[in-house]
């Protein structure tokens, strides 16, 4: 088990705040609310998304369980000119960016590959491929930077770019490649990675001998490692860091230090490679828990607003629950769309030689 | 005889080949502890160490070159890559570096490299997971590209790639993972066939049914449905697609004067054409009819709830006979 030396921490796994000397929270009182709210909402999203899974309404889901603060937190802190690349874990983040969980549950349900306007929600979707998208962030902040959209001076209407991605990332070379891009051309991107200590099977350890913030220091870029727990912590570094990339500062590493509760994926089986002790520790520290401890007692949170959260959780989780039922096959037509920006012969060749075989299945049903 | 499904005969022919050359070592991700995400390493780092069974960083590059450089002190690595959708970071090393190197030192030095890795569709799951990338290795001189289409071929085809000196890219049909066969365990490495033949599964005078991994099976029921209608289909597994194994098809083609070539990748550019080509230019008096292809479509891997159009199947099969017939 690393220890928690050295990490930003604003808000205790036992519900008190923290000076840090360096990043002060900004947030007040129904700010935190909210947050404590997205990540309650954003817990019954992903349990409900397993258990639709389990009920074979969907393929695969990947569980973000104990992930809630790294990412409300640190999406929080963007604004909405900003722009998000995620891996396929970050419905936490896809849930701050406007993406409705239904359209989410089409990628794992198998309707769809892209279920949401990336554009419009500027955020670019799940990624499967591991850190094939960092390089992406990296490339989409230095045309932010080539536009001169960032780096003004009004931080209000600066952009910058997020990049999501985990441990087991850390050591593909398209990330590497990332970090040598953002740093030696200064470009407006916060690296986002979520460190909970399990790539599949393989603990942090396989991936980096040394703590994954310290890595940031040989890019040449400040590396921040934040307790990925603590959602005010994840919220003030990220800002600090985007707040920073705006200035035309360059580039930084946050290593978000987490534990993934769940599986990898509902495919997968964790008691097959790690010890449970290490489950109990981390639900002692668990990212929601402490803000309702902070929250009851500030007296900011109450047994009326806890009841009104719960109900509108369960309306979302069965909005979820009817929705996902509903959601029709596309028409296999559709594959032969988007291949390219226009027709293509082979392609319509192949489109008529399935609208037969379908019509013949058809009549055939018949 | 023992019955094993796939997985389990990849498992046993690993562990053989581990016990009769202590030079050989496996490397991938999620393969030690888990026993790979498909569990055809399960339990041999338990039995072999992790010294020899290495869960490897995240880094499909890193794995590819660092075996070329343990292949070159002289080990026998025998990697996995844990999709198909995932091999393309690791591309230059496989194509650039690891096709070259015999070539380019003028033989001093060779790479018996393996590197397994399950493909094809049809099991639901989300994007990168059911691609079919045979083409682009069979395509390049110094890679040998085979696949196994039940638990013999991949007990025995599995030790055959790794005791190979050269690079091998050994494909795993995904979704007949948990097939199940008899396997004679009794047999010996040198008394089967070698795994750059093609077998001839049935035997048919009507068209021959050429096709490898994950379309066996739908081949062979294809046979049995046209067989009960009267029509005699030879089935051939091709096993190895670089190289093809001309001999056997050839020699079935002249008999039937058809053929079908059968696969899960798209058709431009394919193994199919390749076959067809290859036919035409060894048996154009005996053909009766073209070389016609039943493969997945020129789009990328659809999204799975429509991947059963996208992916051949019996229909599309008994089609293709019928027009081959109808020449």
């Amino acid at each position: 088990m690393e220890s928690l030396e050295a990490t930003v921490q604003l808000l205790s796994s036992m519900g008190e705040l923290v000076d840090d000397p360096q990043f002060h929270s900004t947030l007040d009182g129904a700010a935190l609310l909210a947050l404590y709210r997205d990540m309650v909402l954003v817990r019954q999203l992903d349990q409900q998304a397993t258990a639709l899974q389990r009920q074979g309404e969907l393929g695969l889901w990947a569980p973000l369980l104990g992930q809630e603060a790294a990412q409300i937190g640190s999406a929080r802190a963007m604004q909405a000119q900003d722009y998000v690349f995620s891996t396929y874990r970050e419905h936490g983040v896809a849930w701050c960016r406007g993406v409705d969980p239904v359209d989410m549950l089409r990628f794992w349900r198998g309707t769809a590959h892209q279920a949401w306007d990336a554009n419009l929600h500027r955020f670019y979707g799940y990624q499967v491929i591991i850190g094939a998208h960092v390089l992406h962030a990296t490339g989409y902040a230095m045309g932010m930077s080539k536009d001169g959209r960032t780096g003004t001076g009004d931080l209000e209407k600066d952009q910058a770019v997020v990049a999501y991605f985990g441990d087991g990332a850390m050591s593909e070379g398209d990330v590497n490649e990332a970090f040598v891009f953002a740093t030696s051309f200064q470009s407006p991107v916060v690296f986002f990675c979520q460190n909970n200590q399990w790539a599949i099977s393989e603990p942090t350890r396989r991936q980096s001998v040394v703590p994954l913030a310290q890595r940031a220091q040989g890019f040449g870029m400040p590396g921040i490692r934040v307790d990925g727990n603590d959602v005010i912590a994840c919220h003030a570094v990220t800002m600090a860091a985007l707040d920073r990339a705006r200035a035309g500062k360059g580039p930084t590493l946050i290593e978000a230090f987490t534990y993934r509760m769940g599986a990898h994926t509902t495919s997968d089986d964790p008691t097959k490679y790690r010890d449970s002790a290490d489950d109990e520790l981390w639900r002692s520290r668990d990212p929601i828990d402490r803000l309702r401890i902070y929250l009851r007692a500030q007296e900011i949170l109450n047994e009326k607003v806890e009841s009104e959260l719960a109900s509108e959780a369960a309306y979302l989780a069965e909005r979820m629950r009817v929705s996902c039922r509903e959601l029709a096959d596309p028409n296999p037509l559709t594959m032969f769309d988007h291949v390219y920006s226009g027709p293509d012969a082979r392609l319509e060749r192949q489109r008529l030689e399935v609208e037969a075989i379908l019509a013949d299945q058809e009549t055939k049903v018949n | 005889m023992t019955e094993l499904s796939i997985v389990q005969a990849l498992n046993r022919g690993l562990r053989c080949a581990m016990e009769s050359d202590p030079k050989v070592l496996l490397m991938g991700e999620d393969i030690g502890k888990l026993g790979g995400v498909f569990r055809v390493t399960e339990g041999l780092q338990k039995d072999f160490g992790e010294d020899r069974v290495i869960d490897a960083p995240l880094a499909e590059s890193g794995i590819v070159g660092t075996a070329i450089g343990l292949a070159l002190y002289g080990y026998r690595p025998v990697i996995e890559i844990q999709f198909d959708g995932f091999v393309y970071p690791a591309f230059d090393q496989i194509i650039v570096q690891l096709a070259r190197m015999r070539y380019r030192s003028a033989g001093v030095l060779q790479l018996p490299i393996t590197i397994r890795m399950p493909f094809g569709g049809g099991i639901g799951s989300v994007e990168h997971h059911g691609e079919s990338p045979e083409a682009y290795f069979a395509s390049t001189p110094g890679l040998r590209v085979v696949t196994c289409a039940n638990p013999v071929d991949a007990y025995w085809m599995i030790q055959q790639a790794i005791a190979s000196d050269d690079p091998v890219i050994f494909l795993e049909p995904k979704r007949r993972y948990w097939q199940k066969g008899e396997v004679d365990l009794s047999e010996t490495l040198t008394s089967v066939p070698s795994m750059y033949q093609a077998k001839v599964l049935v035997e048919g005078s009507d068209c021959t049914i050429i096709c490898y991994g994950p379309t066996v099976a739908t081949s062979l029921h294809a046979a049995a449905l046209a067989a009960q209608d009267g029509v005699s289909l030879e089935v051939i597994d091709l096993r190895t697609l670089s190289p093809l194994d001309l001999v056997t098809m050839e020699k079935s083609v002249k008999k039937t004067g058809r053929a079908v070539v059968v696969h899960e990748a798209s058709s431009s550019g394919g193994i199919g054409g390749e076959v067809g080509q290859c036919l035409t230019e060894s048996c154009f008096y005996y053909l009766q009819a073209p070389v016609l292809r039943v493969t997945g479509y020129d789009t990328p891997y659809p999204p799975s709830r429509i991947e059963d159009v996208y992916l051949p199947d019996v229909d599309r099969i008994l089609d293709a006979v019928e027009k081959s017939m109808s020449y």
